[in-house]
C-alpha cells in the first residue's frame, strides 16, 4: 500500500463529490426535508387515552385500575419503566405493592393523571422524575439519517465504480502502478468521510431547530454511524464488484436498499412484526445501524449495551469486504 | 538497433472467436511502429496484451528480453482508444493525480508545453473538446517519462486540423528517442508517422515492413483516371479498363506509353489525374475488402 497514491485517489474522489452540486444538494436537503415533513405531520400528540405503567400488573389490585379512558401497561423493571415515564411514553408509574408512584414533573399529562390517581389513593410515596418528551421526530431521526447514509453508501460506491468501469476510467487507472487495493480503499474511505461529514452537518444543523432528544454519548453515536456506514459501503462494493452495466447495478442496488428501507425499522418499530420479518431484518446492516443508534439516543445505551449490534456490523463489514475484494474486477463483465 | 519488445506466438481467443491468431514480431528502439488493420482486425487486443492489460491465451511478450510483468507499468505510457477522465477534475488536477502514481515523473511545465495544454489547464475534464481530450490523454501517457508509448487509435474522431496537430505531437515524442507503438486505421497517418508497419486482418499478420518497402514490393503500377464520357466504350472493353463512379481507371506500369496510346486514339486528356498506390490500395489488394468497411 502506497499512502501517497491512496491519498491522491481519496482526494480526487472527494473533490468530484463536493463539486457535483446536484448530488451534494440532494444528500443535504433530502434528510432535512424528511425530518421537517415528519415533525409537521406528527406534531399532534395523537393519543386519546392516558397511559399508566404498573409494576407487576397481574399482582396489583386497586379501584384505580378500573378507571375509564386509561390504559395500563405492565412493567417488571422499575428502571425501564422510569425511562418510559421520562420520555413521556407513559404518564404515570405506580407500584401498588410497594406503595410508590412516580410522576414526570415536566409533563402536563402526568400532572392530570396524578390528580386522578390521588382521588382514589392516598399515603403513597411520591417520587418525581423529569425528562424531555420523546417525539416521533426524535425516534425517527436515526432512521432517516441511517436511510440517507444507506443510499449514499450503496449508490455512491456501487454506481460510481460501475460507471468508472463502464467508461474505462478503471482501465486507465489499472494501466498505472495503482493497485486495486489502493483504489478500492481510497473509494471506501472517501465515501465514509463524505457520509459521516454530511450526516454530522445534517444532525448538527437540524439540532438547532429540533433540539433532538439525546440520552447517550455523541462519541458512541459516531462510532455506530461509522461502523454502519462502513458495512453499507462494503455492501455497495460487493454488489458492484464485477458488473459493467449501469442498468443491472441500478436494479441490484434497489434490490438491496428497498428491503432495508421498509424492514430495518426506519419508520416504525418492528416489535409487532411477524417473526419471519424480524429474522429477515436481522440480516440487513441498516437494521443494526438504526437499532444501535436509537438505543443510544432514546435509552442512553453505551457501546457495551449494544455490543450485539456493533459486533454484527463488524462481522458484516468483514464478510462484504472480503467477498468484494475477492470478486473485484477492473474491466470484465461476467 | 536494440529490440524493445518481442512478441512470440501470440494468440488470444474469446469463447468461439479467435481475436489474435499466432502472431510474431519485434519492435526496435526509437521506432514508430504502426499496427494497421480494419476495425475488428485484432489491433487493440494485440496492443493491450503488450501493455499487460489483458492476458494472452498462448504465447509471450518480452520487454527487453524479459517476460512482461507488473513492474513494467512504471516504464510504459498508454493512451487507450476509449477512456473517460474523472468528472469534475480540472486538467491540472488530473495531471497531479496521475503524477502521484509514479516514482519518476516529467515536470508538469514540460508536459504542458509538449502537449500544448496551457490554454485549457484549469478547465473541467467534462468540457474539453475532442482534440483537447486526446492531448491530455497523451500527456497522461507521457507523465512517467516512459521508454515506450502505446497509442491506440489516437486520432479517431478528430477533425483534420486536430489530427495534423496531433501528428506533430507524436513527431515531437519520436524526437525524444521514445519508442512509439501506434494502432490506426488511417493509412495516411501510418505513412506520415511510422518507420515500420504491420498490417493485420482477422487476427493474422498479412504484411510487414516500412511503408515505402511494402508499396514497392506489392505495386509497380500507377493509377490513371479520366472522366468516363471522354473514352469510347469500345476502348474500355478492348483494354479491359474498369469504370468506377464515372471515372475510367487505367492501371499501368508505363505512364508515358499509356498517354501516347490515349492521344493516338484522340482521347481528350482534360481532367486526367495520376495516383501512386498508397497503403489503402495495398490493403485492398491484400484483403480484397476496403479498410473502412
Amino acid at each position: 500500500m502506497n499512502f501517497s497514491r491512496f491519498f491522491a485517489v481519496f482526494k480526487a474522489r472527494n473533490i468530484e463529490f463536493f463539486r457535483d452540486r446536484s448530488s451534494l444538494g440532494w444528500n443535504l436537503i433530502f434528510p432535512v426535508l424528511m425530518l421537517v415533513g415528519l415533525s409537521f405531520v406528527f406534531s399532534g400528540d395523537g393519543r386519546a387515552i392516558y397511559k399508566v405503567g404498573v409494576i407487576d400488573l397481574a399482582q396489583s389490585k386497586s379501584s384505580f385500575l378500573e378507571t375509564k379512558y386509561m390504559s395500563f401497561i405492565d412493567y417488571q423493571e422499575v428502571a425501564l419503566a422510569t425511562v418510559k415515564l421520562e420520555q413521556h411514553s407513559i404518564d404515570l408509574l405506580v407500584d401498588f405493592n410497594a406503595k410508590k408512584y412516580w410522576v414526570n414533573q415536566g409533563a402536563p399529562n402526568s400532572y392530570l393523571v396524578e390528580k386522578i390517581f390521588l382521588s382514589d389513593n392516598s399515603n403513597y410515596q411520591r417520587i418525581e422524575t423529569q425528562g424531555k418528551k420523546i417525539r416521533y421526530v426524535d425516534w425517527v431521526l436515526p432512521g432517516i439519517l441511517g436511510m440517507n447514509m444507506m443510499f449514499s453508501c450503496l449508490f455512491g460506491v456501487g454506481y460510481v465504480i460501475v460507471r468508472y468501469r463502464k467508461n474505462a476510467v478503471l482501465k486507465r487507472l489499472k494501466a498505472t502502478p495503482l493497485s486495486a487495493f489502493e483504489f478500492v480503499s481510497a473509494q471506501l474511505f472517501s465515501r465514509l468521510f463524505i457520509v459521516i461529514f454530511l450526516s454530522s452537518v445534517v444532525y448538527i444543523g437540524c439540532n438547532l431547530f429540533f433540539d433532538f432528544y439525546m440520552l447517550g454519548s455523541y462519541f458512541d453515536l459516531l462510532i455506530v454511524a461509522i461502523l454502519g456506514a462502513f458495512s453499507l459501503i462494503t455492501l455497495g462494493l460487493l454488489v458492484a464488484s464485477r458488473s459493467k452495466s449501469e442498468e443491472l447495478i441500478g436494479g441490484l442496488l434497489n434490490l438491496s436498499s428497498w428491503p432495508m428501507m421498509l424492514l430495518s425499522g426506519v419508520w416504525f418499530s418492528l416489535e409487532g412484526a411477524p417473526n419471519a420479518v424480524k429474522v429477515f431484518a436481522e440480516f440487513l446492516p441498516l437494521t443494526h445501524l438504526v437499532a444501535g443508534a436509537r438505543k443510544i439516543i432514546t435509552e442512553g445505551a453505551t457501546l457495551a449495551d449494544i455490543s450485539y449490534h456493533v459486533s454484527i456490523l463488524m462481522l458484516m463489514s468483514t464478510v462484504f469486504l472480503a467477498l468484494g475484494a475477492y470478486f473485484f474486477s477492473w474491466n470484465t463483465d461476467r | 538497433m536494440q529490440e524493445v519488445i518481442r512478441v512470440e506466438n501470440l494468440t488470444k481467443s474469446y469463447k468461439d472467436v479467435i481475436a489474435v491468431d499466432n502472431i510474431n514480431f519485434a519492435i526496435k528502439k526509437g521506432h514508430c511502429f504502426g499496427l494497421l488493420g480494419p476495425n475488428g482486425a485484432g489491433k487493440t487486443t494485440t496492443i493491450e496484451i503488450m501493455e499487460g492489460i489483458i492476458k494472452a491465451s498462448k504465447g509471450q511478450v518480452y520487454y527487453y528480453d524479459k517476460p512482461i510483468d507488473e513492474s513494467m507499468s512504471q516504464q510504459i505510457g498508454i493512451q487507450f482508444q476509449h477512456t473517460a477522465l474523472q468528472d469534475f477534475l480540472t486538467v491540472k488536477e488530473t495531471l497531479k493525480l496521475f503524477t502521484s502514481f509514479y516514482q519518476h515523473t516529467v515536470p508538469h511545465d514540460e508536459l504542458i508545453e509538449l502537449c500544448d495544454l496551457s490554454e485549457f489547464l484549469n478547465r473541467d475534464n467534462r468540457l474539453l473538446s475532442g482534440g483537447q481530450r486526446q492531448r491530455l490523454l497523451l500527456a497522461l501517457a507521457l507523465i512517467n517519462d516512459p521508454d515506450i508509448v502505446f497509442l491506440d487509435e489516437p486520432t479517431t474522431g478528430l477533425d483534420p486540423q486536430a489530427r495534423r496537430n496531433f501528428w506533430q505531437l507524436i513527431k515531437n515524442i519520436k524526437a525524444r528517442d521514445k519508442t512509439v507503438i501506434l494502432t490506426t486505421h488511417y493509412m495516411d497517418e501510418a505513412q506520415q508517422l511510422c518507420d515500420d508497419v504491420l498490417i493485420m486482418d482477422h487476427g493474422q499478420v498479412i504484411a510487414r515492413g516500412t511503408p515505402r518497402q511494402l508499396l514497392k514490393e506489392h505495386f509497380n503500377e500507377v493509377f490513371i483516371y479520366l472522366p468516363a464520357e471522354q473514352i469510347p466504350n469500345a476502348l474500355c472493353t478492348k483494354f479491359n479498363w474498369q469504370v468506377h463512379e464515372q471515372q475510367v481507371e487505367i492501371i499501368t506500369t508505363d505512364v508515358e506509353a499509356t498517354i501516347a496510346l490515349l492521344l493516338a486514339e484522340n482521347v481528350s486528356l482534360t481532367g486526367l489525374h495520376v495516383k501512386s498506390p498508397n497503403l489503402d490500395d495495398l490493403f485492398l489488394k491484400l484483403t480484397g475488402h476496403s479498410l473502412r468497411d
